[in-house]
C-alpha cells in the first residue's frame, strides 16, 4: 500500500499535515503554550513554554505527514478485516498457556527479580485485581450488553462491606468475603431494578450517577464510614489461621522457612488469582445455561426475548448483580491488601478504567480482558522504569502522570480502528457437531435494536 | 421570605450557566443521538482558555472591563469551538454507522483525555480569579432572629442572566429561522434522507458541535467570572448536571434544555440552603436517575414510541 | 352458514379493541375471533393497522380499550371469562378450561403463560448466535425451571442436563423440519433470507405455543419458498395442533391456506368470513383498489372479476413452483 509515492500524494499529504498543524497550534495555544501557575503571595502568574509548545507543532506535523505518506490516510481496515478472529484450539492453548503462566508467575518472580521482587509481585496482584474486575464487568457489558458505568459502586460496596464488619464484628478476611459480595450483588439488584429499564445510553449515565451517589454517601457519613479519612487497619487474610508476620506461629515459622516479606504477596497473589479463576469459571459455566443465553440473546435483540416468553428485567437484574457480586469479591480484596481505605479510591476514573479494559479487550472476550488488563496497568507501569525514557523527557518524567491521558486515548483509538476489541469473535454456547466461532460482524453489542 | 428570594436569584444564575451548557448536549443528541460526553470537559477547557486570555491581556497591561470581557468571550468561544470540531472530527465523526455504545465509549474516553491534557499541562491546583464584577442592587431589606438580611441582585448576576436571555434568543431565532438550522432539523429528522436531499450532514453535525461548544464557552467564562475559582475537573459535575438538565427539559428540545437547566439550577441551590450542602451532588443525581425512570421524554420532548 | 367454525370454538376473541397514539386512532372498535385449529389471515391495504392489532394481542402495545380472551383447554370458559374480566384477573380457569387476558399481561407473559408465540415483520433473529442457540433461547422458561433457576445447572445436576438434552431433541426435530439441519453451528445473521423467515417460525414453535402469530412470512419469499411456507404452516396445524393467525399481503398464500379472514381497512373490520366470501366482499375491492365513493357503482363489476383475477395469481404461484 505504501508503494505508491507519487509527487501528488507527497503534495497533498504535506498540505493535509500543514492544515493538522495549523489547528493543532489553535488548539494548544492556550493549553500548552501558556500555564497558569499559583505563585504565594503573587497570585496567579502567566508562564510561557514555547519551546514545549513548538516540539508538540513538530511532533503533531512529522506525525500526520508520515502517517499519511506511509498509509494514505485511511484509519480503518476494511470493515470485516478489523478484528482477529483466531481459531478455537488456538484460542484454548493461548488460554491454557495463561493459565500455566498465571500459576507460575511468583516463582519466576522471586527466582528472577531479586531485590525488585515486591515491586513486581505487587504489579502482578494489582494486574490480577484488575483482571478478575474486568471479568466481572464483561458478565454485564460483554455479554448482557448493558453498558455500566458505575461499575467501581459495587468494588466499593465489597470494599467497605468488609472494612466496616470487620471494624464493628472483628471478622476476619474468609468469613467476610461471602458476605460482602451478597451485599454488592445485593446492592446491584436494588439499583438495577429501577434502572434497567432504561436504554442503553441513559442506563449508562443512571449507573454512573448511581455510582457518584454511592461515593458521596461514603464521603459524607462520617458517623460510619469515618469519611474522607477513610477505615485503616483493616486486617490481613490468614492461611487457615496462619498469619503472615514476623515471629513464632506464623507462617514462614511454621513451614520452617526464613521470614520473608514476599511470602505475603504471593499469598494475597494466589488469593486473587484463584477468585479470578472463580470469576471465570462462573462465567463460562453460566454462558452455557439458560440465564447465561438469555443474556447473550438480550445483548443481540431484546424484543425478540421479550417474544420468546423471557422476562427481560430479571433477566438483566441477574447480569447486573452477579457482575456486581464479583466486584464485592474484588472490593474486598482490595481492601484486605491495601489494609486502608477511603472514598477516594472508588472515584469514576476506576469505572472508567475498568470498562476500558472490557472494551479493548473486546466486549465478552475472557482472554481480551486478561491481554488488555496486562496491557494498560502492567504497561504503563513498566514504563516508568525505562531509563530511556527518562534520557529523553528529563528526571521528574513520571509516566504515571500520563497514564490517563494514554488510557483515554486508547479508548478512542481502539473505538475508531478496531470498535470491536482486540478480540472479538464468540464462541457458540452449545453445539449439534462442532463448535465454529463467529466473526465479530455478526455478534450485536447491545442496544442495537 | 428574604432568604428565600435570595435563594431564588443565586438559583436562577446557576440555572442559566447549566441551560447553555444543556444546549450542546441536546444539540448533539437530537441529531445523531448520542451523549456527547466529553462536552463538560469542553466547558471546563473553554474556562481555562478564558483565564488564560485574562491573564495574558493584563500581562500587555489591557485592563479596561467592558474590552477586557468582549475579548474573553471572543476568544473562548472561537478557541473553544475549535475543541468542539476537532473532537467531534477525531473521536465521533469515524464512528457514524458503528454499534451504538462505540461513540459513547469514544466521547468518555475522550472526557478522560481532555480531563488529563490539562491537567498535565495546566497542573492540578485550582485556579482562583479575583471578580470583575463587583457591586449590585438591592432589591429587598428585612430583618430576622440573626439581624439584617439583604437580598442582592449583583451585576454579575444580572450579566449572566441577561446574556442567557440574549443567546437564547438568537440561537433559537438561528435554528428556526436559518438555512442551517433548517438543515439541522432535517438531520435530526432522518439523516439519510437529509444527506439525499443535498444536505451536508458532516457539515452540519461538525456545525453543531461548534455551536454547542461556543455556547458551553459563554458558560465557562461566566463561570470562571462568577465563581472565581477554576479547576481540571470542573467539567465532570459540571457535564452531569447540564447532562440531567438537558434529560429533564426533554432532550432534543432548546427551550426544554434551558428550563431545565434553571430547574436544575433552583434544585440544586435551594437543596444546599435548606437541607445539606454535602449532599447536592446526590439530589442533583437523584433528580437525573427519577426523571430518567418516569419521565423519559422529559418536560418538554417529545414521547417515543418503541418500534417493534 | 349460522355461525361459522370459528365462532363456535374459537381459540382467541378480541373484542372492541382500539388503539390511539395521541390523535391517531390506529385500531378503532374491532372484534373478531380466531377459530381453534384454524388458519386466519387478518388483512388490509398498507396502514390498516394490522400489525398494531398484533402487537396488542402479543403485548407489545397496551390497547387503549377492549379484551382479548385466550382460551386454553376443552369446556366451557364462560364462567372463567366472567371471573376473570370481574376480578381484575390477569387468568383464570374452571376444570380443564382456562382463560387469559392477554390485555392485562406483559409481553413475556403472554408467551410463556398464555402460549401465544410470534415473528416480526422485520426478522427478529439472534444474529450473532447459532441456530441452534437461537431455538435454545426459546425454550428458556422450561430449561430455567429445569435448571432450578441457575443454581443446579452451575453444578450441572442431572435433572438439568436431561433437560437440556431433550431441549436439544425439540430444537433438532425443528431444524430438521424447515431444513436447516445442516446449518445448525452456524450463525443464523448468516442465513439468506428466506431460511431466516423460516427459522424465526421454528423459533418460535420451539417455545410450544397453542397459537402463532406471524407478521407477513411470505414477505420477500420466492414463489418455490412461499410454496414450502404453506406447507410448513399446514403441517404446524396437523401435527400440533396450533392455530395460526397471520398478517399477509401475498393474496395467494391467503386465499389457499386460510380457513377464515379478516379484513381491516383504517383500523375497521370491513370484512369477516371464509376466502370465498371475502373474495367477493365489494367493500374489500373496494378497499383494496381504492374507489372512491363515486364509483361504487363500477363495484360489481369489479367484484366479477375478481375470482378469476385470484384464481390466476394462484395458477402463476403454482406454475412456480413447479
Amino acid at each position: 500500500m505504501a508503494g505508491d509515492v507519487s509527487p501528488g500524494r507527497f503534495a497533498s499529504a504535506m498540505k493535509d499535515a500543514v492544515i493538522t498543524t495549523v489547528i493543532a497550534a489553535a488548539l494548544f495555544f492556550f493549553l500548552v503554550a501558556y500555564k497558569t501557575t499559583l505563585v504565594t503571595g503573587i497570585g496567579l502568574v502567566l508562564e510561557q513554554r514555547w519551546d514545549r509548545y513548538l516540539w508538540l507543532l513538530v511532533a503533531v506535523f512529522v506525525l500526520r505527514f508520515s502517517w499519511l505518506m506511509l498509509t494514505g490516510g485511511r484509519v480503518r481496515a476494511p470493515k470485516s478485516k478489523v478484528t482477529i478472529t483466531p481459531r478455537g484450539d488456538v484460542m484454548r492453548y493461548a488460554g491454557i498457556a495463561l493459565l500455566l503462566l498465571g500459576i507460575a508467575l511468583p516463582f519466576i518472580i522471586t527466582a528472577t527479580a531479586g531485590r525488585g521482587q515486591r515491586l513486581y509481585l505487587d504489579l502482578s496482584i494489582l494486574i490480577m485485581t484488575y483482571v478478575m474486575l474486568g471479568w466481572g464487568l464483561n458478565i454485564v457489558v460483554g455479554l448482557a450488553g448493558l453498558l455500566d458505568l458505575g461499575y467501581v459502586a459495587f468494588y466499593a460496596v465489597g470494599a467497605y462491606s468488609f472494612a466496616l464488619l470487620a471494624q464493628y464484628t472483628g471478622l476476619g478476611f474468609w468469613a467476610c468475603l461471602p458476605v460482602a459480595g451478597i451485599l454488592a450483588g445485593f446492592w446491584g439488584m436494588i439499583l438495577g431494578f429501577p434502572v434497567l429499564r432504561l436504554r442503553g445510553d441513559y442506563l449508562a449515565i443512571v449507573t454512573l450517577a448511581f455510582g457518584e451517589i454511592i461515593r458521596v454517601v461514603l464521603l459524607n457519613w462520617y458517623s460510619f464510614t469515618n469519611g474522607p479519612n477513610g477505615i485503616s487497619n483493616i486486617p490481613k487474610p490468614t492461611l487457615f489461621g496462619i498469619d503472615f508476620g514476623r515471629g513464632e506461629g506464623n507462617f514462614a515459622d511454621v513451614f520452617g522457612l526464613d521470614y520473608s516479606s514476599s511470602h505475603r504477596l504471593i499469598f494475597l497473589y494466589y488469593i486473587i488469582f484463584i477468585l479470578a479463576l472463580v470469576t471465570n469459571w462462573v462465567t463460562m459455566r453460566l454462558r452455557r445455561l439458560p440465564v447465561g443465553r438469555a443474556w447473550e440473546a438480550l445483548r443481540e435483540d431484546e424484543i425478540a426475548c421479550r417474544s420468546l416468553g423471557i422476562n427481560t428485567t430479571n433477566t438483566k437484574l441477574t447480569a447486573f448483580a452477579t457482575g456486581a457480586m464479583f466486584g464485592g469479591f474484588a472490593g474486598s480484596f482490595f481492601a484486605t491488601r491495601q489494609g486502608f481505605i477511603s472514598p477516594e479510591s472508588f472515584t469514576f476514573i476506576e469505572s472508567a478504567i475498568i470498562l476500558a479494559i472490557v472494551v479493548l479487550g473486546g466486549m465478552g472476550s475472557q482472554i481480551g480482558v486478561v491481554i488488555a488488563s496486562v496491557v494498560m496497568i502492567g504497561g504503563i507501569e513498566m514504563l516508568r522504569n525505562l531509563d530511556l525514557l527518562k534520557s529523553v523527557l528529563g528526571d521528574n518524567f513520571d509516566p504515571n502522570q500520563y497514564r490517563m491521558l494514554i488510557f483515554g486515548l486508547a479508548m478512542v483509538v481502539i473505538m475508531v480502528w478496531r470498535p470491536r476489541g482486540l478480540i472479538s469473535s464468540r464462541t457458540p454456547s452449545i453445539a449439534l457437531k462442532k463448535r465454529k466461532r463467529i466473526g465479530a460482524d455478526m455478534v450485536a453489542q447491545g442496544e442495537g435494536h | 421570605m428574604e432568604y428565600f428570594l435570595q435563594q431564588l436569584v443565586n438559583g436562577v444564575t446557576l440555572g442559566s450557566i447549566y441551560g447553555l451548557i444543556a444546549i450542546g448536549y441536546t444539540m448533539v443528541y437530537g441529531i445523531i443521538g448520542m451523549i456527547n460526553f466529553a462536552h463538560g470537559d469542553i466547558f471546563m477547557i473553554s474556562a481555562f482558555i478564558a483565564l488564560i486570555t485574562f491573564l495574558a491581556l493584563a500581562a500587555l497591561g489591557i485592563t479596561m472591563l467592558p474590552l477586557v470581557l468582549v475579548i474573553m468571550f471572543v476568544v473562548a468561544m472561537v478557541f473553544t469551538g475549535i475543541w468542539g470540531w476537532a473532537v467531534e472530527r477525531t473521536a465521533y465523526r469515524p464512528l457514524r454507522g458503528s454499534f451504538r455504545l462505540a461513540p459513547l465509549i469514544s466521547a468518555i474516553g475522550m472526557s478522560i483525555a481532555l480531563q488529563n491534557f490539562v491537567q498535565l499541562t495546566q497542573d492540578a491546583r485550582v485556579k482562583p480569579l479575583a471578580p470583575q464584577i463587583q457591586g449590585g442592587i438591592t432589591l429587598m431589606e428585612g430583618a430576622n432572629e440573626n439581624g439584617a438580611i439583604v437580598v442582592q441582585l449583583s451585576y454579575m448576576q444580572m450579566f449572566i442572566i441577561a446574556v442567557t436571555v440574549v443567546l437564547m434568543t438568537v440561537f433559537s431565532l438561528l435554528v428556526s429561522r436559518t438555512r442551517l438550522g433548517r438543515a439541522q432539523r432535517a438531520c435530526e429528522q432522518d439523516q439519510k434522507m437529509a444527506r439525499l436531499l443535498g444536505v451536508d450532514t458532516n457539515r452540519t453535525i461538525a456545525i453543531t458541535f461548534i455551536s454547542g461548544a461556543g455556547l458551553a464557552a459563554v458558560a465557562g467564562t461566566m463561570f470562571l467570572l462568577y465563581y472565581g475559582v477554576i479547576d481540571f475537573y470542573i467539567g465532570f459535575l459540571a457535564g452531569i448536571k447540564a447532562f440531567t438538565a438537558a434529560v429533564l427539559g426533554g432532550i432534543g428540545s432548546l427551550p426544554g434544555a434551558m428550563l431545565g437547566g434553571l430547574l436544575i439550577g433552583l434544585i440544586e441551590v435551594f437543596w444546599s440552603a435548606y437541607f445539606s450542602v454535602e449532599y447536592k451532588d446526590v439530589a442533583a443525581f437523584s433528580i437525573l436517575a427519577i426523571v430518567l425512570i418516569f419521565l423519559p421524554s422529559g418536560l418538554l420532548g417529545k414521547p417515543e414510541v418503541e418500534k417493534v | 352458514m349460522a355461525t361459522a367454525g370459528w365462532q363456535d370454538n374459537p381459540i382467541l376473541t378480541v373484542e372492541h379493541l382500539t388503539m390511539r397514539f395521541g390523535g391517531l386512532v390506529a385500531v378503532d372498535d374491532l372484534g373478531f375471533d380466531v377459530g381453534k385449529g384454524d388458519i386466519t389471515a387478518l388483512i388490509g391495504p398498507n396502514g390498516a393497522g394490522k400489525t398494531t392489532v398484533f402487537n396488542c394481542i402479543t403485548g407489545f402495545y397496551k390497547p387503549t380499550e377492549g379484551r382479548i380472551t385466550m382460551r386454553h383447554g376443552e369446556g366451557d370458559h364462560g364462567g372463567a371469562l366472567t371471573e376473570a374480566t370481574g376480578k381484575g384477573l390477569r387468568f383464570a380457569s374452571s376444570g380443564p378450561a382456562s382463560v387469559h387476558l392477554l390485555e392485562r399481561m406483559p409481553d413475556f407473559q403472554i408467551s410463556a403463560r398464555a402460549r401465544v408465540a410470534r415473528t416480526f415483520q422485520n426478522i427478529r433473529l439472534f444474529g450473532g448466535m447459532t441456530l441452534l442457540e437461537n431455538l435454545m433461547v426459546a425454550q428458556h422458561k422450561n430449561l430455567m425451571v429445569a435448571s432450578g433457576y441457575t443454581f443446579a445447572g452451575l453444578f450441572g445436576l442431572p435433572g438439568y442436563r436431561r433437560a437440556n438434552r431433550q431441549a436439544m431433541e425439540l430444537a433438532k426435530y425443528w431444524l430438521e423440519t424447515v431444513g436447516l439441519i445442516d446449518r445448525a453451528d452456524d450463525p443464523a445473521g448468516d442465513l439468506p433470507y428466506g431460511d431466516q423467515r423460516r427459522l424465526e417460525i421454528a423459533r418460535a414453535m420451539c417455545t410450544g405455543p397453542q397459537l402463532l402469530c406471524l407478521d407477513e412470512p411470505a414477505a420477500g419469499l420466492n414463489p418455490r419458498e412461499s410454496g414450502e411456507l404453506n406447507d410448513l404452516l399446514r403441517q404446524i396445524r396437523q401435527d400440533h395442533k396450533t392455530s395460526i393467525l397471520l398478517i399477509e399481503h401475498d393474496m395467494g398464500v391467503v386465499m389457499e391456506i386460510s380457513d377464515h379472514i379478516v379484513v381491516l381497512d383504517y383500523g375497521r373490520k370491513i370484512a369477516d368470513g371464509t376466502p370465498e366470501e371475502v373474495r367477493t366482499d365489494p367493500a374489500v375491492i373496494a378497499a383494496y383498489l381504492g374507489v372512491e365513493d363515486e364509483e361504487v357503482d363500477d363495484i360489481d363489476v369489479i367484484a366479477a372479476d375478481m375470482p378469476e383475477v385470484a384464481t390466476r395469481a394462484e395458477g402463476k404461484r403454482d406454475g412456480g413452483g413447479a
